[in-house]
Formats: C-alpha cells, sequence, structure tokens
C-alpha cells in the first residue's frame, strides 16, 4: 500500500526532486525552493496528502545553503507520510508560504519563523507565537547562545 | 525593598485592537484566568455576549525544549519529554524512544512491546480522566470532578508504584523500560479498572442526559471532518467528527495490530462529542489493557544492545568490559547513526510526532517535537467564533490543550 503511493509519487514529481528516496517509512523529497507550491500542489489535490503535519528548520552552520526546510504530510486516505525538504541560504532564507493549501500553515509558519528566521513570503502573520514580541535573534539557530537571556520583566536586585 | 516595575512592553501584539463593528468590544482572557486551565491567552471581539472573532496566543511555558535538547545525550533526554504533555507522559516516553529505535535499527522484545502498550492504553485514561474531569467541573459538575479524579489518583498513584514518580516517570528506556513491574502489580491493575469502570458509569450516569449539560455542550464548538483535517486537528477532536481516524489503527505501532478494539467517534464534532468520544476511548482503553494483560509474555525486557542498554549493575562492579560500557554510555551518550526519522504515536490528544536528526555520536542534531495541542491552538479560533463568551470555557476544556507540549 505504503510502496504504490510513494511509487506513484515518484513518478509524479521525480521530475523536479533532486532526491527521492525512502527512509523509515516516510518518503522525503529533496527539492528546490521554487517548485515548493508546484509539488505540495500535486501532494494534496493528486496523492491526498490533506493534511498538513509541521514544519521546521535544521540548522547547518559552515554549510551553503546553510538551512534545510522541512514539511510533513500525512494523508488520511493512505495513512502514510511524506517529507518535503528544500535548501534555503542564510541570506535570503525565504520560501513560500503554504497557507493557501492548508489552514494550519500560516500558524504553524510562525514558529519557525522566530525559530530560524525563515520568511515565509506571502504569509502576513508572522508574529511570534511562543516568543515574545521584541525578542531579538533566532534561538534554535546554532550561533544563538543556549544561555543567552533576554528577560521582559528586570531581574530584581538580590541584595536587600 | 524593590520598586514595582511597571511601564512594561506587552508581551503579545494583538491581530487586532480595534472592534470591526459599531459596539463591539475587544476583551483579553488569560493568560492566568480561574477558567481556563493552561496559560493561554484569548484575545476576543465581542459583540454583547457573542465572540465574533478570537486572536489565540499561547508561549507563556516556552522554555527551549527543542534548544536544550541538543547539547544533552539522547538518553538524557526522557526526563524532558515527560513533561511534554504532563498528563500521559509516559506515551512521550514511548513515542521518543521508538523514533530513537528507528534510527538505532533496534527491535525492542516482545515483553517490552506489549508492556508498553499496556501503559500507554493506561496513560491514555489518565489523560482523558483529567480532561473530562476538568472540563466537567469547569460546568460546575463537581461531583463528576471528584469521581473520576479520585480513579485518576489511584492510578497516579499505582504508576509510583511501578516507577517512582506520580506525574513525569522518566521510565522509558531506548530499548526497552527502566524495570520490570513488581509484584502484584498487575493484580491493582485490574481492581483499578474494575473501580473505573464503576465511577465512569456513575459519571455517565449523572451528565449523559442531563439538561443542563446538554444545553452547554450540544451544537457548541462545532467543527466539520474537513474543517478539522485542513486545521490539523487530530485525535479525540478529529474523531468526534465522525471519521474514525486512529493512528493505532491507521498505522499500527508496537502491540496494537494484535489487539481488538474500536475507534469511538462522533456525530457532528461538537462538544458533546468530543466528551463522549473520551469516555468511550477510556472504555477502549481499558479493553485493551485487559486483553494485554492476558497476552504479556515473559522474557527480557530490553534489547541486548550494548549501544544503549545499561549493563546490569552487578556486573558493572565486577568487570571492566561492564564498566567502561557504563561510563561511555552515561559520558558520551547511546551512539546513534547518521540520519533522521519521523515517527508518531497516537497522543490523548492526537498525533504527537519525533522529528530527530542525527551526525552520528551521542547527542542529537535536531529535535523537532509535533505536539498536537501547538497545532490545535492554530485551529481553536474555528470552535470559539459565532458562540457564546461562556461557550468558551467548555469548548477550550474539550479542546484539552496542555501548555507542557503546546508551548515546549
Amino acid at each position: 500500500m505504503n510502496e504504490a503511493v510513494f511509487a506513484q509519487v515518484r513518478e509524479h514529481v521525480g521530475a523536479v526532486a533532486r532526491e527521492a528516496a525512502v527512509t523509515n517509512g516516510v518518503l522525503a523529497l529533496l527539492i528546490e525552493p521554487a517548485s515548493l507550491l508546484e509539488v505540495v500542489r500535486a501532494l494534496k489535490n493528486a496523492f491526498g496528502f490533506d493534511m498538513f503535519l509541521d514544519v521546521t528548520a535544521v540548522d547547518w552552520p559552515g554549510r551553503e545553503p546553510r538551512f534545510d526546510v522541512v514539511w510533513h504530510f500525512y494523508s488520511t486516505k493512505h495513512f502514510v507520510r511524506v517529507r518535503v525538504k528544500t535548501r534555503v541560504a542564510v541570506a535570503d532564507p525565504t520560501v513560500d508560504t503554504l497557507a493557501p493549501f492548508y489552514g494550519s500553515a500560516r500558524f504553524m509558519e510562525r514558529e519557525c519563523h522566530e525559530m530560524y528566521g525563515i520568511v515565509f513570503r506571502g504569509n502576513d502573520d508572522l508574529r511570534p507565537i511562543l516568543l515574545y514580541e521584541g525578542f531579538e535573534g533566532y534561538p534554535l539557530r546554532k550561533d544563538y547562545p543556549k544561555q543567552k537571556e533576554q528577560p521582559l520583566v528586570p531581574y530584581r536586585d538580590a541584595k536587600p | 525593598m524593590s520598586t514595582p516595575v511597571t511601564g512594561l512592553p506587552n508581551p503579545i501584539r494583538p491581530a487586532f485592537e480595534k472592534g470591526s463593528t459599531e459596539g463591539s468590544v475587544i476583551v483579553n482572557i488569560g493568560p492566568s484566568h480561574p477558567a481556563t486551565h493552561g496559560t493561554i491567552q484569548i484575545v476576543a471581539e465581542l459583540s454583547g455576549e457573542r465572540v465574533l472573532r478570537t486572536d489565540v496566543h499561547c508561549g507563556y511555558l516556552h522554555r527551549g525544549f527543542e534548544k536544550e535538547c541538543e547539547s544533552h545525550t539522547w538518553h538524557n533526554l526522557i526526563p524532558y519529554v515527560d513533561r511534554l504533555n504532563y498528563c500521559s507522559a509516559l506515551i512521550n516516553d514511548f513515542a521518543y524512544c521508538e523514533a530513537v529505535e528507528k534510527l538505532m535499527g533496534i527491535e525492542i522484545t516482545p515483553r517490552c512491546r506489549y508492556l508498553r502498550t499496556l501503559l500507554a492504553e493506561y496513560s491514555r485514561i489518565a489523560d482523558h480522566l483529567t480532561c473530562i474531569a476538568a472540563a466537567l467541573m469547569e460546568l460546575g459538575a463537581m461531583t463528576a470532578f471528584l469521581y473520576l479524579v479520585t480513579i485518576r489518583d489511584y492510578i497516579y498513584e499505582h504508576l509510583a508504584d511501578l516507577t517512582g514518580a506520580r506525574v513525569t516517570y522518566s521510565y522509558g528506556r531506548i530499548g526497552g523500560l527502566a524495570h520490570d513491574l513488581p509484584e502484584g502489580w498487575l493484580e491493582r491493575l485490574g481492581g483499578i479498572l474494575d473501580q473505573m469502570d464503576t465511577f465512569t458509569g456513575r459519571v455517565h450516569g449523572l451528565v449523559d442526559r442531563n439538561r443542563i449539560f446538554i444545553d452547554r455542550m450540544r451544537d457548541v464548538g462545532v467543527i466539520s471532518t474537513a474543517e478539522a483535517v485542513n486545521w490539523g486537528f487530530t485525535g479525540p477532536i478529529l474523531r468526534s467528527t465522525g471519521v474514525p481516524r486512529d493512528l493505532r489503527k491507521d498505522t499500527p505501532y508496537l502491540a496494537y495490530a494484535e489487539l481488538d478494539f474500536e475507534v469511538p467517534t462522533g456525530i457532528k464534532g461538537d462538544n458533546y462529542d468530543r466528551y463522549y468520544v473520551r469516555m468511550r476511548e477510556i472504555d477502549e482503553s481499558a479493553h485493551m489493557i485487559r486483553q494485554v494483560m492476558e497476552m504479556l509474555p515473559d522474557g527480557p525486557l530490553c534489547v541486548d544492545d550494548r549501544r544503549c542498554t545499561f549493563p546490569d549493575k552487578k556486573l558493572v562492579y565486577t568487570e571492566i568490559e561492564s564498566l567502561i560500557n557504563h561510563f561511555k554510555l552515561v559520558m558520551d551518550g547511546p551512539q546513534v547513526p547518521p540520519g533522521e526519522v519521523y515517527s508518531a504515536h497516537e497522543g490523548a490528544n492526537g498525533e504527537l510526532g519525533f522529528y530527530l536528526v542525527s551526525v552520528g555520536g551521542g547527542v542529537p542534531w535536531k529535535v523537532h517535537c509535533r505536539s498536537p495541542s501547538f497545532v490545535h491552538m492554530g485551529g481553536v479560533h474555528r470552535m470559539l467564533d459565532g458562540y457564546q463568551l461562556a461557550d468558551v470555557v467548555p469548548t477550550f476544556g474539550s479542546v484539552n490543550m496542555i501548555g507542557g507540549e503546546c508551548d515546549r
């Protein structure tokens, strides 16, 4: 069952995907940022990947382009998952928003934006969601120090 | 004495600050409000008592889970994942461990597989009991709350007998479990399940056909299947809309393929359906636990794999190989080969997924948690808008937002 769906997807998007391999039960596609909308449209409309599971990024300092942006989709018809991955550079970390396809994308992209600084072109609501207004930097990037503090409320003086 | 701080910046920027129609007002609910369990902030525009639109803000419990994970060994993360959904911590444990095991290519032992199934269902019962009890209490049903929380407390005490902790168990291990069942544990389990049947039966009798309850729950917070899928809803909320989508059936993991159980569904996805689906799931979980109790095989609990399983303490003190093995596992962590994995379990609230990236070695490169509560907060406004202000409380209760996994 899984293999049949995966084979169809591979055949369909094989031309635009740089890599398409099944790893740990998930079909992983590596695509160019420019073909994102085309691939997702095909996944949703032709193969029934109707649920947007999540979007996140992976930071690879020293690699060019530096970020992987990773989406996971699930099909509530075929019960399989697909991972779509693309690479963006730190100078212009922009990908297209998936909000036109999935209602939840607009909200979930906010987290990826605040944590990694990925810009989702076309998403007009990239306010912080887990962090707060005025937070500086992108905490899940590898060059953000773990111990760095940005308290909104100043610490009280411990001395009496 | 320090002077009180004034003039602090607003941590959020609401999506709207002015009413869309004349006479509407904007109120702020939370993040610390007695009627919402969980630190959540809802900015709502009201026309009289009617909610016109809402803007939901979470993040008040954010503690940098994913960042912290990147500087600890794979084993050290187990107490952290416990604190995601702290109402059913064992499900988090097992979902995380299974993701790491997939990366390492480990197949767990039969006894571990069945025990994890049993404990995951036991946790699901505790989670659903908490959710329903709190939701009923917010509607004024104090007796029903006490009935359900009594059983939940029996479960917590019982799990404390097994793991040493009431809420955050740290009981999963990569390749197994911390230790085997204590003597007499299964007998007590049977006793608690029987008591639970009595108490949930009483709750059914108290509220199912209660006029006040039905008026507050029926046709409130309605969501359709298509909308639920579009907004990423999973778990009891998606099932309440009438579709039997359950990862335990659709993508069987652990021992679920061998168990006989039904996937309860609702009729139209309102608050009442969500209450009823959870109550029915408690019954199904108890049914599954009783089956697993019969099937539980003997044999080793942990895999015999030196990459992840700690050697017996007696050997650590008597032979050098085991001492080194123990030392390396503690200091360097389990050596996980490079790769990436997305592994999902059916959590009590929906699809709980872990996306792990390893570059080899004992520390993860990236840990991402797909938490159902966070996704649900992105779509919860669909269930709040258009209803009464007082409906926010039961609707929010039926969504069962858990701050720990939502805000990570």
